[in-house]
């Protein structure tokens, strides 16, 4: 058996794969920033919260990271309309993304947060510093130093996780993918171009993530 | 039109749930051979065999599972093979699989002082014979904590496969929710279902890890 590959269907298809990528972008852009600063909360409530609202985090946290994100996902755009909660398809995606990098982000920070001495509290306070401004100046920063390639990573796999936002019809990457194959039923050369777009995406998102952090942390850790 | 009672779509489900777990039994045992496999070019082996290793993790590592499905589905169709969806399925997570059990294990690998290679090398050991006296035995005990925990990952992959077509708990979800139009219950139980199988692997992998830890701490 021959196949002859034919990729003539890209230069026709290019409008609809570039807006694919702009909505994945923009996935990404707003879930890392709400779920990081979501991830930020939950850990500052697990590491000094007042006591009641810790177990309610915990169980948040646990049962993100142990059920699928597509689960998630239906979920919130099926499910919750139920409860009367209603939203698009584009809001339901950000919504799950930024739940997920919430839940995961708080356990990454919270392992950062662990790993700082507990006379660094102690120092803040002698400093007149309030319990906020010391875990954000002593006790934050320092550990999101710490754990900043962790998190970068989780950020990416975010990112490619969102591919599954396709299936409640928001218009990503891969619903753009879907759509053309659909069109030209090349089926294989459609998503080998997609997947190697996501590599693309993958690695510059990477290494802007990684010039964040040099921007953000300019000095070194001093241990 | 029937009724469905809540106890019917918890038996419907949890009998799709036994697919779920088939499903990422074969990915991990085959993902953990064919990682097994990539560990040892990664780490050992010539220099473009390294290389190439390294390109295939970075590869799966760095693209989407759901694209890797789609390609297994489409692709192995080019070769003339009639693909079905679980087969699909198997192939794209147990290549998905190994390349994140080779990295996990590579760091194992490397955690293990370099002056226990050179002590072996300097009683006259081959490079096998050093993986498998000295290296290997001491890797696998701080290997136990992050492959239990990937298995968690494994598990929740599988869910990506109702996606091509395979029916197993999360398809299982779908198709009961457009039998009786109760998606809240239906997703909250499949979340649970799925719930309920990582857990578990997420706890003993956390104990695991703490008690190695100890171990480490009372040498």
């Amino acid at each position: 058996m021959t196949y002859q590959f034919d990729f003539g269907w890209l230069i026709d298809s290019l409008p609809v794969l570039l807006k694919g990528i702009r909505i994945t972008v923009q996935l990404i852009l707003v879930g890392a920033v709400f779920g990081v600063a979501l991830g930020i909360a939950c850990a500052w409530v697990r590491a000094l919260g007042p006591k009641w609202l810790k177990p309610v985090v915990a169980t948040y946290v646990e049962l993100i990271r142990n059920t699928p994100f597509l689960i998630q996902l239906f979920f919130i755009f099926f499910g919750l309309p139920s409860l009367g909660i209603r939203m698009s398809e584009l809001s339901a995606a950000n919504l799950a993304m930024i739940v997920n990098l919430g839940a995961y982000s708080c356990e990454i920070i919270r392992a950062g947060i662990q790993a700082t001495p507990r006379g660094q509290f102690e120092a803040g306070a002698s400093l007149a510093m309030t319990p906020f401004q010391t875990f954000w100046y002593v006790v934050l920063v320092p550990a999101l130093q710490r754990i900043w390639p962790a998190l970068s990573s989780q950020i990416v796999i975010v990112m490619l996780g969102s591919a599954v936002v396709s299936q409640i019809a928001a218009e990503d990457l891969t619903f753009a993918a879907n759509f053309i194959q659909s069109r030209n039923f090349r089926a294989f050369e459609t998503y080998f171009v997609s997947t190697l777009i996501y590599l693309a995406l993958a690695i510059l998102l990477r290494q802007l993530l990684a010039g964040l952090g040099w921007m953000l942390f300019p000095r070194k850790a001093s241990r | 039109m029937t009724e469905f009672s809540f106890w019917d779509i918890l038996r419907n489900l949890l009998l799709a749930a036994r697919w779920t777990v088939v499903l990422s039994l074969v990915s991990f045992v085959g993902g953990g051979m064919v990682g097994a496999a990539l560990l040892f070019l990664r780490i050992g082996g010539r220099h473009w065999l390294r290389l190439l290793s390294r390109g295939y993790i970075q590869l799966f590592q760095g693209t989407p599972l759901l694209m890797q499905l789609f390609l297994a589905f489409f692709g192995l169709g080019l070769f003339g093979i009639d693909v079905p969806a679980w087969l699909a399925a198997c192939v794209a997570l147990i290549l998905w699989t190994a390349a994140f059990l080779a990295e996990i294990w590579r760091g194992c690998v490397e955690s293990i002082a370099k002056g226990q290679w050179e002590a072996s090398a300097s009683l006259g050991m081959g490079y096998l014979q050093q993986m498998r006296y000295v290296i290997l035995p001491q890797a696998l005990k701080v290997a136990v904590p992050p492959t239990v925990g990937f298995s968690v990952q494994v598990v929740k992959g599988t869910a990506l496969t109702s996606i091509i077509g395979f029916v197993e708990l999360s398809k299982a979800g779908s198709i009961v929710t457009n039998a009786t139009f109760q998606p809240f219950t239906v997703y909250g139980l499949v979340a649970l279902i799925y719930f309920a199988l990582c857990w578990p692997l997420s706890k003993s992998s956390q104990l695991l890890e703490r008690k190695l830890n100890v171990a480490h701490r009372n040498h």
